[in-house]
């Protein structure tokens, strides 16, 4: 709650400017004032929706009383933990498949092959301009010819790596070209390692901060994905929360829920920006 | 992996004298294959099928459905959604980023609040549009609002919730490229706040800002969770029919409709997207 202390904080270097020192001071003040006002209303808008949730979520079976029954609902309503855990388990393969497909990819084009790299950038970049429910349009015949040699709905992390490229490529190249890769690969070949060595213990290793975020951002992005899950008819978080809510009007267990895996989705995307800053810092 | 392993055989110290090992570019292929794979042939496919027939004949008159007045009509209601989100989000958006741009540039204000809206602007989908329903739905917890199953209005105040740390992310980096000697040169002229930001700050920030409205648009024209969680009933939007479509049972006919609207909409995101990237390249030329 600092934060919230020290709001009308503005920079001190104003009044070493040539205008007359009132002048000054009277803009700081007004200026003061529209941060007061703006970040109260947007932080009342920002809050009020989850308080009500979290409220709604506290609901006993009377109306205006308090009860926890909807917090234990959660691994106890039908249908709900099967979703949350193939939820999970679909976000660490999603994770570790998007890393493995796209780290080695983007050092070895950085080290070897930098005529490709544009082609690589707008590839990755794509997934953003076609929209989750285009792309299951065209997903529906690729995805029913998947279905012959396998049967688990886990398969949705096919497609889970697509639409994590943008936001994992992201990561991967704040993180890559931050660091001198050629020389460091140049030095490490030179001494006599191999390509293998080169990636995963020289440049990987200077990496870790980069690849944490993009392995929560991925995360975060499959426990909230709803569309294609949906669409393809597979019982998911999102999928599952949906229909509870279509079958019951107004059950706790939506609500708990919803908040228990965006309280899991903020602590996750939290952890990325306060690791990405203290980086920056270096 | 795989990238490895197809050099491995190349990787000796000594750099004359190499057999002959295989082109460098192999290492690239996984990742090409897998995005031709899960990315390019099912965007094909649907291309393909927007010009077909059910029957699977050629068939280009099939796109002039989109101006039928049926299907206009949930283009027509998608973009004065994201008209509305887009506009209300970047104006509440470029205030937010100004508010905090004018902080300590490492203080504590601008840290929580970049922290939160790199959060917030990608919480959308059902919970979202739960957490409202809570806050202002039928047994809204503040009151209940009238207009709340309201086409563009109900739903546009959800997507606003996304869309302002959106704008704030985006529209950030302008707002610093802003320089203090601009500020005082132009005060020291004699300008008031007014007309400094009538000619100075506003032309300087101007791409920046229908650039980021753009992106903003876009964001909410391929958000389909929030408003199937908002209202399943009606469908007012291109994604919603597209949903409708494929999950109703009246046969092939449709699937061939939800080709051609998921079409229309990747050719609205790309014109869409393609004014942002102009637009940032405009802004770029100042603010850097």
């Amino acid at each position: 709650m600092a934060a919230l202390a020290s709001v009308g904080e503005t920079s001190l270097e104003a009044p070493a400017t040539r205008g007359p020192q009132g002048m000054q001071r009277s803009r700081r003040r007004r200026l003061n004032a529209f941060r007061y006002v703006v970040f109260t209303l947007f932080g009342l808008f920002i809050v009020l929706p989850l308080l009500a949730l979290a409220r709604f979520s506290l609901e006993g079976s009377k109306l205006g009383t308090w009860s926890v029954a909807a917090w234990k609902q959660i691994v106890s309503y039908p249908g709900l933990a099967s979703g949350v855990e193939l939820t999970l388990e679909l976000a660490v393969i999603t994770s570790v498949v998007t890393l493995v497909l796209l780290l080695p990819t983007m050092i070895w084009i950085k080290l070897r092959v930098q005529w490709i790299s544009r082609t690589f950038e707008f590839l990755c970049l794509l997934p953003l301009t076609i929209p989750a429910i285009a792309l299951v349009v065209g997903l529906g015949p690729v995805y029913n010819r998947i279905q012959h040699y396998s049967l688990s709905a886990l398969q949705l992390f096919w497609v889970y790596v697509i639409l994590a490229l943008p936001y994992a490529y992201r990561a991967l190249s704040s993180g890559l070209d931050a660091l001198d890769a050629v020389t460091l690969a140049e030095a490490a070949r030179s001494l006599g390692a191999s390509w293998f060595t080169v990636m995963f213990r020289v440049i990987a290793p200077n990496m870790r901060q980069a690849i944490l975020n993009a392995v929560l951002l991925t995360g975060a992005l499959v426990l909230g994905e709803f569309t294609i899950a949906y669409l393809l008819l597979f019982n998911t978080l999102q999928p599952t929360l949906y229909s509870i809510s279509r079958n019951t009007p107004n059950a706790g267990v939506v609500f708990s829920t919803s908040l228990a895996s965006l309280l899991f989705a903020f602590a996750l995307l939290i952890i990325v920006s306060y690791a990405g800053r203290r980086r920056r810092r270096g | 992996m795989s990238v490895a392993a197809t050099t491995e055989a190349g990787a000796r110290p000594s750099r004359a004298g190499r057999q002959p090992h295989l082109p460098a570019w192999l290492g690239t292929v996984p990742f090409f294959a897998y995005v031709g794979v899960f990315l390019l042939w099912p965007t094909g496919i649907l291309v393909v099928n927007a010009f077909k027939n059910p029957s699977g004949s050629w068939n280009f008159g099939g796109v002039s459905t989109l101006w039928g007045p049926v299907v206009r009509s949930y283009f027509i209601g998608s973009f004065k959604l994201c008209l509305i989100s887009a506009v209300a989000g970047a104006v509440f958006g470029a205030l937010v980023a100004y508010a905090v741009a004018s902080g300590k540039p490492d203080g504590a204000v601008r840290r929580f609040a970049l922290a939160g809206s790199g959060v917030l602007a990608q919480f959308g989908g059902v919970t979202l549009a739960f957490a409202f329903q809570a806050l202002i739905g039928p047994a809204g917890l503040l009151f209940h609002a009238s207009w709340y199953y309201n086409f563009p209005w109900g739903i546009g105040l959800i997507y606003i919730y996304f869309q302002v740390p959106l704008m704030v992310l985006v529209f950030l980096p302008a707002i610093d490229g802003l320089k203090a000697q601009w500020r005082e040169a132009s005060e020291s002229l004699g300008s008031s706040t007014w007309q400094y930001w009538r000619y100075v700050g506003g032309p300087l920030l101007a791409p920046a800002f229908f650039g980021a409205a753009l992106l903003l648009f876009a964001n909410a024209l391929s958000a389909f969770a929030t408003i199937e969680a908002w209202e399943n009933q009606i469908a007012y939007t291109v994604p919603q029919e597209i949903s409708t479509s494929l999950s109703s049972e009246v046969g092939l006919a449709n699937v061939n409709a939800a080709d051609l609207l998921a079409f229309g909409m990747i050719v609205m995101v790309a014109v869409v997207m393609t004014g942002y990237a102009l637009l940032q390249r405009r802004a770029a030329r100042w603010l850097r």
